[in-house]
């Protein structure tokens, strides 16, 4: 169902008539239901609504709002295994926290539009885990169209546990105090910026604009995203953290269902790769398929996230088997929508199909956690995107080399 | 396929004229350099007869019916079809009603054991980078088998998985054939009468892992070089334990030559004793493999990560090489630039054997997932492969990769009863698997307590939720 912009680009405006409309923040579907897009933002949602004159109208069997990965690296990693085209890593060297990955980032990537068609519609930029601090650098939310700028900085990534441990003088317990004393220095930093000016001020540990990246971790301004897999190390750093009134976000995460009820009690938000089920490391011995119907049983708020950012698009497969292994489906969908878009602070903008938000939306052609569906027409902002990438292309040109006998060799020629 | 020993003076070098494993079937005079000093010691367990009932069946040939029984008796499909067979006494019947049934999955590309969970250095058993060619180790020297992963994807249905040297070097090694059953020992799960593959890689690795240490290969031009410099080498090796075997049998009376089990190696796969299982990503190396293949005369069973098989799918298929590939796997090097989730249906349209792995610890408890993403991804390019055929491409054709297509893969009657009973229709993302069937034999019931590996007890996944 490819559909071409209509006239200028966000003035169009469509009426999508579905047979399932999930909005993302009630319990139920509409079933039918509508949504009304309008320079691009969505300007109504309904079980029915009245088709403007000027709408173009199109019917889907289901609706959803764009996805959301809250923790990838489309567009600041293009080929991971070259290290000149990774950007999101800032190695040993002078700066950590303050990398700011957004200046890295690139809207035109290969690898943003082979997503896209899919359904993503929009990321949090983050850090890679293997630069030279624990102190990762600061994210951004990005969309996935040319204006792609929606919120930055988003959150401060750190890394703890074993990752952290080898960048904290292979010390877990160290990761820990050099996180301290950072927050403490940002502290001080921010509570006498004059007398740091004039050079009246203590030494610091780290560089101001590291230091300014921690400042807004400690107004809660963004919030604090510390990957971190063991139970035990979430516990040493909810201690931590406890005088500086930061926002939390445990990421990896892989044993929090041990300390889901602190982690409820204590409204600390979950990232998490559902799939993730492996002892890979003595800090994910209790990795489970079924985390995330005990985190929700436990009241625990996560969004999922997937590892390789290039397949990113398959985070409805990752929500699809957290349903197979006991979520419900609403939260499965929550967790690859909303619940990342909260997380990232952008909840106001994109992540539900409500009015006034941003149109992400996507028409598809079944159950959007099944694997075997697949994305019919994808709208960014508004504007219903081509549907085609670099890999469609390629299996477009040697389809039609195979079924053309004529051919000697694939249409490498105009 | 083990000679028996005859050569008294000699016992593990044995001399004997017999029919090779060559695809053409021709008569091929082998030399079999040893037995197997490492044989398996497998057993199947013994259970009693089980029936499936009014389950719908995929074959894992390209057949299906939407309901039907099969009956495991002794270790064996001892039938299968659309009428309720005669049942042996004792058999115990399953009502699988609205469930689905199909062959045990096989992984015919995994590091289960040799790179195990944890992930710790002591662990790095995959990979001997100590040398570009280093054709003598062997995957079952590094497995673990307490590695809980062998358990995970047990639970995903996985009843075969070869298990293969890393891909560092130009030779890396023996792959090893695995029942996935529990054991104390690498024996003990070692797939009986399967035979060894070579594993073999072109294209980024070896090149970057010891171009770094300024050696060959530090090129692709390296890679191909290494390749026919060690071959031969073997060709020589051979044919000096061929004059040898010659003069012997004439009643002479020389010093057999010294024995390396390098060249060893590599002259089992040029007399068609081994496969090469090619780590290959480029579909113009592909073609560069091809003609060594040819140059040396030797066999390449597949093509494994082959994320641009779909480009030369008719060569593929011509040669009768199968693909080994992801569903979606792209982008995460430059030689996996090209990858797209219509491979695997493109190469099964233009008649290539094409088969799915995982080459993760991961990706192998989800294979029926890759295979609905592989085969969807063709629907939607309007290539005309059914669900029934697509299933093919995790048991039967991973099962012809290895070389086992006689003794498992699909449910016809007399294999190896390897059964999966799903609780829905496999390729819905929300079917999971009910029980598992090695030989006849149940090792995974959904509803039952884990067999937990060793490393898993008194582990908190162990001791039970929260």
């Amino acid at each position: 169902m490819a559909i071409m912009a209509m006239g200028a680009q966000g003035a169009a405006s469509y009426l999508i008539n579905a047979q399932k409309l999930y909005t993302g923040v009630d319990a139920q579907p509409l079933e039918p239901g509508a949504v009304l897009i309008e320079d691009g933002l969505i300007r109504a949602v309904g079980p029915q609504l009245p088709a403007p004159p000027h709408a173009t109208v199109l019917q889907a069997k289901v609706v959803t709002a764009g996805l959301f990965d809250p923790q990838g690296a489309l567009g600041v990693a293009e080929v991971p295994g070259e290290q000149a085209t990774v950007d999101n890593v800032a190695h040993t060297g002078r700066l950590g926290a303050a990398l700011d990955v957004s200046l890295g980032y690139n809207p035109r990537s290969v690898a943003v539009a082979v997503n896209r068609i899919e359904g993503l519609t929009a990321m949090q930029l983050a850090p890679g885990m293997d630069g030279g601090s624990i102190l990762a650098g600061m994210g951004a939310v990005v969309q996935f169209n040319q204006k792609p700028l929606l919120r930055r900085p988003s959150a401060l990534f750190v890394t703890l546990g074993e990752q952290g441990a080898s960048r904290a003088q292979g010390s877990r317990a160290m990761g820990l105090t050099i996180l301290r004393e950072a927050l403490e220095d940002a502290r001080d930093l921010s509570a006498n910026r004059l007398a740091y000016d004039s050079g009246q001020r203590r030494h610091y540990a780290l560089a101001r604009p590291d230091l300014e990246a921690l400042v807004a971790v400690l107004g809660g301004i963004i919030p604090l995203v510390v990957r971190v897999d063991r139970a035990a190390d979430m516990e040493h750093l909810l201690d931590v953290l406890k005088p500086f009134g930061v926002r939390l976000v445990i990421s990896g995460a892989s044993e929090a269902h041990l300390v889901a009820s602190r982690l409820a009690a204590e409204q600390v938000r979950v990232l998490l790769d559902p799939l993730q089920n492996l002892p890979i490391s003595f800090d994910t011995l209790a990795a489970r398929l079924d985390q995330p119907a005990l985190l929700a049983r436990a009241g625990v708020r996560f969004a999922f996230t997937i590892a390789e950012s290039h397949n990113a698009r398959n985070l409805r497969q990752s929500a699809g088997n957290a349903v197979a292994h006991g979520l419900s489906w609403m939260d499965g969908l929550r967790a690859i929508t909303i619940r990342g878009a909260e997380l990232a602070g952008i909840d106001h903008l994109l992540g539900s199909l409500e009015p006034g938000k941003l149109a992400h939306v996507v028409l598809w052609d079944g159950d959007p956690l099944e694997v075997a569906s697949s994305a019919q027409q994808v709208f960014l902002s508004g504007v219903p995107i081509p549907m085609t990438s670099r890999q469609t292309m390629l299996a477009r040109r040697y389809a039609a080399f195979y079924s053309n006998r004529q051919m000697k060799q694939p249409a490498y020629l105009p | 396929m083990h000679p028996t020993s005859t050569w008294a003076s000699l016992p593990l070098l044995l001399f004997l004229t017999m029919t090779g494993c060559h695809p053409d079937d021709q008569k091929k005079e082998a030399v079999i350099f040893a037995q197997d000093p490492y044989p398996s010691t497998y057993q199947r367990p013994a259970a009693s007869p089980v029936l499936l009932q009014h389950a719908a069946i995929y074959f894992g040939n390209g057949g299906f019916i939407e309901q039907g029984f099969v009956l495991l008796q002794a270790g064996k499909i001892a039938y299968v079809g659309s009428r309720k067979p005669r049942l042996p006494a004792q058999t115990q019947v399953v009502e699988a009603k609205g469930r689905y049934v199909t062959p045990g999955l096989i992984d015919p590309h995994s590091h289960l054991g040799d790179y195990p969970s944890p992930e710790v250095e002591a662990h790095q058993d995959g990979n001997e980078m100590s040398d570009p060619n280093t054709a003598q180790v062997r995957a079952e020297h590094g497995i673990w088998p307490q590695d809980p992963g062998f358990r995970l994807a047990r639970e995903g249905g996985v009843t075969t998985l070869a298990v293969l040297p890393g891909s560092a070097n130009l030779f890396g090694g023996w792959t090893a054939v695995l029942k996935n059953v529990p054991a104390r020992t690498v024996q003990g799960m070692k797939f009986p009468g399967a035979g060894a593959g070579m594993k073999m890689a072109c294209g980024e690795n070896p090149k970057r892992v010891y171009g770094r240490r300024k050696q060959l290969p530090m090129t692709r031009m390296g890679n191909m070089a290494g390749f026919r410099e060690a071959l031969v080498q073997a060709q020589g090796y051979v044919q000096r334990w061929q004059r040898w075997q010659q003069t012997t049998s004439h009643g002479g009376n020389e010093q057999p030559p010294e024995r390396n089990l390098k060249l060893e190696s590599l002259g089992r796969m040029l007399q068609g004793e081994m496969a090469a299982q090619v780590h290959c990503y480029r579909a113009d190396e592909m073609a560069q493999m091809l003609d060594l293949a040819q140059e040396f005369g030797f066999r390449i069973a597949a093509f494994h990560h082959a994320t641009e098989a779909y480009k030369v799918a008719d060569l593929l298929a011509r040669r009768d090489v199968c693909a080994v590939v992801w569903a979606d796997w792209w982008g995460f090097k430059l030689e996996s630039w090209d990858g797209i989730r219509e491979n695997a249906a493109l190469l099964q349209v233009q008649g290539a054997c094409v088969a799915l792995h995982s080459d993760d610890p991961h990706g192998i408890q989800r294979l029926n997932q890759e295979m609905t993403k592989a085969w969807a991804a063709g629907q939607r390019l309007g290539l005309a492969v059914t669900k029934a055929q697509a299933l093919a491409w995790v048991t039967l054709h991973p099962a012809r990769v290895l070389g086992i297509a006689q003794q498992t893969g699909s449910l016809e009657e007399g294999k190896m009863a390897d059964v999966v009973l799903w609780s829905g229709d496999p390729f819905s993302v929300y079917s999971l698997v009910d029980q598992v069937y090695i030989d006849g034999a149940l090792v995974h019931a959904r509803t039952g307590a884990h067999a937990a590996s060793d490393f898993e007890l008194g582990t908190v996944v162990e001791m039970g939720a929260p």
